[in-house]
């Protein structure tokens, strides 16, 4: 009798407990849609920050996420690759894989900082290329763990018939390798672009924020997410309103991507 | 045994893997006849799988393993080559063209029908798209396998059953015109009809290429093969026709392994 007693009470407790967990996680989606969709105008498109709209920022976001994709896909790929399919099981790798697993769970801050240190103070100003190179270095570690996670799910066969075929091993990882683990990859590079689409620490200090329309990544560059750590702080409505309007556009991209990710996954099952 | 009937010639081969103390293979010698199938029998762990991958030395895809002895190929026209001399990367990827191998597992890649068959004949300098065609083709007609794909040819190769995909892979084998052909347990992974449907093929392949396969279907070895070899711990304790092994062999090893005394 004993046992269903605490086998009941346990349940109780682990649905109590799930309950608060999806509770605020519901409470912060209704607020934010419900402050987010009536703060939305169609100017608020079109406009630029300094008439109070987000389109420089959505665009200065976005130039800034893609660039630090370019980035950080070869070289993240190219690690993995070496990871996997030539340094596997050499000091070297392991060396590489504990790092860049140490580098995942790195503050952003801390990356922003050193960007800072490496890009920003001797040029003397804050630029849009230090803000795409911070994000990059956060994303790397991300696609570097994806691509070896991912060629680890190809099976051995699969080289060994490439190369009994009289390939070359660089021509049977690019050709063969590659190819069945391209899904898994992919989606890697998807969910890391949409980690790095929302952080702010990074582009704090190398990026900063710039009111205007620009695409001159030597100036300092517009950001969403700094944007609305900026407006949430002033005191006038309409730049809270316009802060909570951003919040909600992010969150619906980053809830997008998400999505994507987890569809393309899904269909190739 | 030099004579012009055996295309590879096993001599005192021994192989060790990397860290291991002793060697798995000892001292093998092994004909490798023209145009005939030699079925390699024994227990698990025999060193028949050893043997079969040492052949087109895709052992050297990981490093660290030793060879001893020699492995003679006979090239078209009487060339002769130790293939355990061979060391650069050119001279494997000429080895394996010669020298194809077919997996336990269905290894077909993750591209089109028609892009598996020739992606071995693109490796090997191949660009013409009519001689492609025809290449692709004869191998698929080679392998019993056109009529059932010549409609699909530019659909993903991993949509076809399992029987279908390792027909795939013998086409693709053969499409290089090898001189042998290395099966490691090629149907342990099929249904009794696909394993039918490779088994004749393999029978007809025997024609163009010597066949060597490793199988622990003894029925297999025996309807298959002209040549068996019986393995154990890594010797090979006999080698003579099929008939002979199955119905008198001279050791009692194979006798008793043969009867399903033990193994």
């Amino acid at each position: 009798m004993n046992r269903l007693i605490l086998n009941k009470v346990i349940l109780i407790l682990s649905t109590l407990s799930a309950m608060i967990g999806i509770g605020f996680l519901f409470w912060i989606l209704a607020t934010l849609s419900y402050k987010g969709i009536t703060s939305i105008h169609w100017t608020t498109f079109t406009k630029d920050l300094v008439e109070g709209g987000i389109r420089n920022l959505l665009v200065g976001q976005f130039t800034m996420a893609l660039l630090a994709t370019l980035i950080a896909v070869p070289v993240g790929m190219m690690a993995g690759i070496y990871l996997r399919e030539y340094g596997y099981g050499s000091k070297l790798s392991m060396v590489i894989r504990n790092l860049s697993d140490v580098m995942m769970s790195a503050p952003s801050i801390v990356i922003g900082v050193f960007v800072y240190a490496i890009m920003v103070d001797p040029v003397g100003s804050y630029n849009g290329w230090a803000g795409a190179v911070a994000l990059a270095i956060m994303m790397v570690p991300i696609i570097i763990s994806t691509t070896d996670n991912m060629l680890a799910l190809v099976p051995q066969e699969l080289r060994e018939a490439g190369i009994a075929l009289g390939g070359s091993k660089h021509k049977i990882i690019l050709q063969v390798v590659i190819r069945a683990a391209k899904v898994g990859i992919m989606t890697g590079v998807l969910l890391s672009f949409a980690r790095i689409i929302g952080e702010t620490a990074p582009l704090l200090f190398t990026s900063a924020n710039n009111q205007f329309f620009t695409m001159n990544m030597n100036e300092q560059f517009p950001s969403l997410t700094v944007s609305i750590y900026n407006l949430a702080t002033y005191p006038d409505a309409p730049s809270r309103e316009l802060a909570w309007a951003a919040s909600f556009i992010l969150t619906m991209i980053v809830l997008c991507i998400n999505l994507f990710g987890r569809f393309v996954v899904r269909k190739k099952k | 045994m030099s004579d012009s009937n055996v295309v590879m010639e096993v001599k005192k081969f021994s192989f060790t893997y990397p860290g291991a103390p002793k060697p798995s293979l000892k001292k093998i010698n092994l004909p490798v006849r023209k145009n005939k199938i030699t079925a390699m029998i024994g227990p698990s762990g025999c060193g028949k799988s050893t043997l079969l991958r040492s052949m087109n030395r895709i052992h050297d895809l990981y490093p660290g393993n030793k060879y001893e002895g020699e492995i003679i190929l006979h090239h078209k026209g009487g060339k002769q080559e130790n293939i355990l001399e061979l060391k650069k990367e050119n001279d494997f990827i000429r080895l394996r063209q010669e020298v194809g191998m077919i997996f336990q597992k269905p290894t077909p890649f993750p591209m089109s029908i028609f892009d598996n068959v020739a992606y071995g004949l693109r490796l090997s300098g191949i660009k013409n798209k009519t001689e492609l065609q025809d290449r692709v083709e004869a191998a698929l007609k080679g392998a019993a396998i056109w009529e059932e794909t010549k409609d699909r040819l530019n659909e993903n190769a991993l949509g076809m059953s399992g029987g279908q995909q390792q027909r795939l892979c013998i086409a693709r084998a053969v499409a290089l015109k090898p001189r042998v052909l290395l099966f490691d347990e090629p149907t342990s992974a099929l249904d009794p009809i696909s394993t039918g449907a490779i088994e004749e093929l393999i029978a007809e392949l025997k024609e163009e290429v010597s066949v060597v396969i490793v199988t622990h279907n003894m029925q297999q070895a025996s309807r298959l093969s002209d040549y068996t070899a019986f393995m154990y711990l890594g010797e090979l304790i006999e080698y003579d026709k099929t008939e002979k092994i199955f119905l008198s062999p001279s050791e009692k090893l194979t006798e008793d392994y043969i009867t399903g005394r033990f193994g």
